[in-house]
């Protein structure tokens, strides 16, 4: 009786485990015209989603742009997405099932590192090109040849990332002498305030407050009134985006104005934060990816904000997709010229293109370095200013995110010192 | 024995990656929902740090890798080292569990195990060598003997250890350990009194229940490659590690099997089917249904259907 | 004399901050203390009361802690709802209450896919003219920002605390939970007055979550990190007690702010929780338990 009993339990597992095969080996296989496959994972719940799903669109985007030009050598592009949940353990069944069981013919990453070093192992083993979005330093232990980054961080991502910050304030007359260097406990934050410590020293800066805070701190006003009893000449902040409005708001309510404040905030380039703060921005001094000014009008990057911007408006996306956007069209964009250009669809040989020749991009030309980073680094740093209210008009006009740096996108001046609070 | 050899006749002869990652995470809720199950279901008490005890096997693992570099001289060695580490740095911190386990009970002793993954999430953030929040990377070998991929090696490990995991929860259950538990879950003063050595068996249950746990989480660096505290130590982890054996039935050994093995299945296939929102809600809706009409579990449903049948 | 300013204010802080928890642990406190039900899902009520004054004040304008009392009555009603569903399918039926511990965490997924669906993924915030405003007394500085949720958070403790104590329906919720039987044998029916519990409780949630967003910027995910800190809140402060939550919030506050002004904020979760394992090692009723 009771072996009978153990019995059916194990027909039970045995029959949930069969399908699980069973309903894997009946997925998608039906060809039609031979589509040009792509896949990739996403984070569109979770902590992530608000980056992600601006994201997903944009690469829907260019799939659309592509296919009404007749596709990709002929085939047109199908992008099958899936939800990684933020979750970096739900990644590599996501890139398995997509290699082994739909087929797909390119994969590529989803966004931010911890997303994106789940998928290296399998990528990896089949030697495939993998473009990725937003991965700060994530190859360096790798090393993978055929791994390539879209974020301009540069060839050194840690100290690139905010060399400009740094030599606009060693420029400064009379040069500041001390920093205080304030960061989120977390990867992208500690990663920019580590580079941030490095430039320091090279550049001369005296570190006088260096501290950390942990993600879901509700109020920062003891932290910034420690770094005031600091009195730096320079406040470096790598923040998430409700530490970096914490962190705006308390150092406007206690008055905490150093010489030079800003660096490595996330957030502050989000729409929505930037109508919450309106005036108070102005001042700050940020990294930046892309902004609405005339050294930035790259090629085709209008069309595709436009295109971004009513589509956004409907999904309740960022609604002017400065951010992350740009990218995430650029980095599948470069993948399908890669394509073209190399006239193959074969693994090693578009890597090889991606990394012999510069390509076009809505982002501007993009040539690839060391550890598939951008040859040369393009990390801006804007300056907010002449913002006058909290209205959207406000933020998608050029004039108010002033690129400072680097020297071939410049396109105005920094006003030093931090004219304080508005 | 049957079933381990059958897997590794997949291993041998079935290339397709995707079983294998996904059958992993599922495997890992097996051996996890069963220790979970040994304090929880067998003793009452009712842990929500599963992720606690997880990472700090993954971590541990992850240590020993980056310090010793077995695998290149001995790959075969390496996972059965890095098993019985991480089960025995989690089983010490199981140790202080059972401390907490004398003094307070009930929904306090809940509250502070989730209290416990928080601080060991801050503790592993502070700890520079550990990589805090950036992160440690752990790159897996890319080739084995006798294994096409490393992958498939992984599962074949993973399917002795969740094979170990269900035998042992089975053994406890059935012996005078499991009666002892089951004593102490229904009235603690009680078996005391009736001669049951109530405080041996609570440090035992949640040294054994923190060892599977532990052992769980030291394969994890090998199949994610990347560890990071705020999402290894998860709540997650912790809910997952519960709701499975809930959801299967609690009392017996087969409970948590059968509960992770349908619930982690479901996770794995809304993951590549359903639109993202919807595989949220498919499983809120799962679970919220499971506990109202399988008060029992699935095997206590199961039990209900069989004694109908026979009447 | 800069380390004494740093000091006070460090302890300004923190009792701000903890008024602004004891606002989002006071439901907790009631629903887990009074009815011995763990609403895990607490969390993302508040964050749900926090959407919809988002929605309310960027479509209408209307003041955040305004939104937060109109929107009372209505948390109080989707509260009865869920008690009453709780109720039919576990206590009812005896069930062990773990059972309903994994009921709320299926709620805690439905709240968080409704949210996403309705008001999507993007970072929101309120406008109120005083929120940039800060208030100078002397060496201490007081921002409006997190001096409306203090007082706020303390008025709302202190008029549970009297209802609790000086009113019959008050009067009958505290009995509910030390003798229901008792209860039922006086005529009152306990199911209707446990259910009038749990609403009161999710009707804190709404002023919470007004006060949530006026604080930080909210996004659908953010729920689940104020889980392990509400629970911390409520169980230090005795379960069930209104007052204990109020001052084991303070103290928390207080705690973690010292920590971040003089040990590096890296640690102030850290020693919350330490001090919470603490706690309960030593007294498990905690702080001012009964």
């Amino acid at each position: 009786m009771k072996l009978l009993k153990r019995f059916r339990i194990q027909n039970i597992v045995g029959f949930l485990m069969g399908s699980i095969f069973i309903s894997g080996l009946f997925a998608p296989s039906v060809y039609a015209a031979e589509p040009l496959k792509i896949g990739l994972g996403m984070a569109l719940t979770g902590g992530l989603a608000a980056a992600g799903k601006p994201a997903k669109l944009s690469i829907e985007i260019w799939r659309d742009d592509v296919n009404k030009n007749g596709g990709i050598m002929g085939r047109p592009v199908e992008i099958i997405v899936y939800d990684d949940q933020t979750k970096p353990s739900n990644v590599p069944a996501i890139y398995g099932k997509l290699l082994d069981v739909d087929k797909v013919d390119f994969v590529v990453s989803g966004y931010g590192t911890n997303l994106i070093v789940p998928a290296m192992p399998i990528v990896m083993d089949r030697n495939m090109v993998f473009m990725t979005l937003f991965g700060l330093a994530a190859n360096e232990k790798f090393e993978y040849e055929n791994y390539f980054q879209i974020m301009p961080s540069g060839p050194n991502p840690l100290t690139d990332w905010s060399e400009g910050f740094f030599k606009l304030a060693s420029e400064q007359n009379p040069k500041p002498k001390t920093i205080a260097i304030l960061a989120a406990d977390s990867e992208f934050a500690l990663n920019t305030a580590k580079g941030a410590r490095m430039n320091s020293k090279k550049y001369g800066f005296e570190i006088v407050y260096d501290g950390k805070y942990p993600p879901g701190t509700p109020d920062f006003t003891p932290i910034v009134r420690a770094i005031k009893a600091k009195n730096p000449d320079i406040f470096y902040v790598g923040s998430y985006p409700p530490g970096s409005v914490g962190i705006v708001k308390a150092a406007k309510e206690i008055d905490l104005s150093p010489k030079m404040i800003g660096g490595g905030m996330v957030g502050l380039q989000y729409t929505s934060i930037q109508m919450n703060l309106g005036k108070t921005l102005n001042g700050i001094v940020n990294y930046w990816f892309w902004a609405p000014e005339p050294t930035m009008k790259f090629t085709g990057i209008e069309a595709f904000l436009s295109k971004y911007q009513s589509e956004a408006v409907k999904y309740k996306y960022d609604p002017l997709g400065y951010y992350l956007p740009p990218f995430a069209y650029a980095y599948v964009q470069l993948l399908g010229k890669a394509i073209e250009g190399a006239q193959s669809f074969e693994q090693q040989k578009v890597a090889d293109y991606i990394r012999n020749n510069a390509i076009d991009t809505v982002v501007g030309k993009v040539s690839f370095g060391k550890n598939g980073e951008w040859a040369k680094s393009r990390a801006l740093q804007v300056q907010l200013q002449n913002i006058q209210g909290n209205s959207i008009d406000e933020f998608n006009r050029a004039g108010k995110m002033i690129v400072l740096h680097p020297e071939e996108v410049k396109s105005g001046n920094l006003i030093y010192p931090f004219p304080g609070w508005q | 024995m049957l079933l381990f050899l059958g897997a590794f006749l997949i291993t041998q002869n079935f290339h397709n990656q995707y079983y294998y990652l996904a059958a992993f995470t599922v495997l890992q809720y097996i051996i996890l929902s069963q220790g979970w199950n040994i304090l929880g279901g067998y003793t009452g008490y009712v842990n929500f740090g599963t992720g606690a005890f997880f990472g700090v096997g993954a971590y541990t693992s992850a240590m020993i890798v980056k310090t010793f570099k077995i695998g290149k001289s001995a790959p075969f060695l390496e996972l059965p080292i890095l098993f019985i580490a991480g089960g025995l740095v989690a089983a010490l911190l199981g140790l202080g569990l059972g401390y907490l386990t004398m003094r307070i009970k009930g929904i306090y002793f809940s509250i502070s195990t989730l209290a416990l993954a928080f601080v060991t999430v801050t503790i592993i953030l502070n700890i520079d060598a550990l990589g805090g929040a950036t992160g440690l990377y752990i790159i897996r070998p890319r080739k084995i003997p006798f294994f096409t991929n490393y992958m498939e090696f992984l599962f074949l490990v993973m399917v002795a250890l969740s094979i170990f995991a269900v035998a042992f929860a089975r053994y406890i259950e059935n012996s005078w350990i499991g009666r002892g538990l089951s004593a102490v879950r229904d009235d603690e003063d009680a078996a005391e009194c009736t001669g049951v050595p109530v405080l041996k068996l609570k440090v035992f249950a949640t040294m054994a229940s923190s060892t599977l746990m532990g052992v769980a989480g030291a394969a994890y660096p090998y199949f994610v490659t990347f560890l990071e505290p705020i999402s290894t130590v998860s709540l997650d982890v912790g809910v997952n590690s519960l709701a499975m054996p809930l959801i299967g039935g609690t009392s017996t050994w087969a409970g948590p099997l059968v509960g992770a093995v349908l619930l982690g299945i479901i996770q794995q296939i809304a993951l590549v089917t359903l639109s993202p929102e919807y595989s949220l809600l498919v499983i809120g809706i799962l679970l919220v249904s499971f506990v109202i009409l399988a008060p029992e579990g699935i095997v206590g449903l199961f039990r209900k259907f069989r004694a109908s049948l026979k009447k | 004399m800069v380390s004494i300013d740093l000091l006070l204010n460090a302890v300004v802080a923190g009792i701000l901050i903890g008024g602004f928890y004891a606002a989002v642990s006071l439901g907790i406190s009631v629903v887990f203390g009074l009815l011995d039900i763990a609403n895990i899902a607490h969390p993302l009520f508040v964050i749900t009361g926090s959407y919809f004054t988002f929605y309310l004040n960027s479509n209408f304008g209307l003041d955040p802690i305004l939104v937060g009392l109109i929107l009372m009555p209505l948390f109080f009603v989707i509260g009865n709802i869920v008690y009453q569903s709780y109720y039919h399918f576990f206590e009812k039926q005896g069930a062990e209450p773990l059972r309903g511990l994994v009921f709320f965490f299926g709620v805690l997924f439905l709240i968080e896919v409704s949210i996403i669906i309705t008001f999507g993924v993007d970072y929101q915030l309120v406008e109120a003219a005083y929120l940039g405003e800060s208030l100078n007394l002397g060496i201490v500085n007081v921002s409006y920002r997190l001096f409306i949720p203090f007082l706020v958070g303390v008025l709302l403790t202190t008029g549970l605390h009297f209802f609790f104590a000086k009113t019959f329906y008050g009067r009958a919720i505290m009995g509910v939970s030390q003798d229901s039987l008792a209860l039922s044998l006086m005529g009152a029916d306990p199911v209707r007055i446990k259910s009038v519990a749990f609403g009161i409780g999710i009707a804190t949630a709404s002023m919470a979550g007004a006060l949530l967003v006026m604080i930080l910027p909210i996004e659908p995910a953010l729920g689940r990190e104020y889980i392990g800190r509400v629970f911390a809140v409520a169980v230090l402060g005795g379960l069930g007690s209104v007052k204990g939550a109020l001052f084991a919030a303070i103290i928390l506050g207080i705690a973690e702010s010292l920590t971040a002004t003089y040990f590096g904020a890296a640690w102030s979760s850290g020693v919350s929780f330490g001090f919470l394992l603490l706690v309960l090692a030593v007294r498990p009723a905690g702080l001012f338990g009964r």
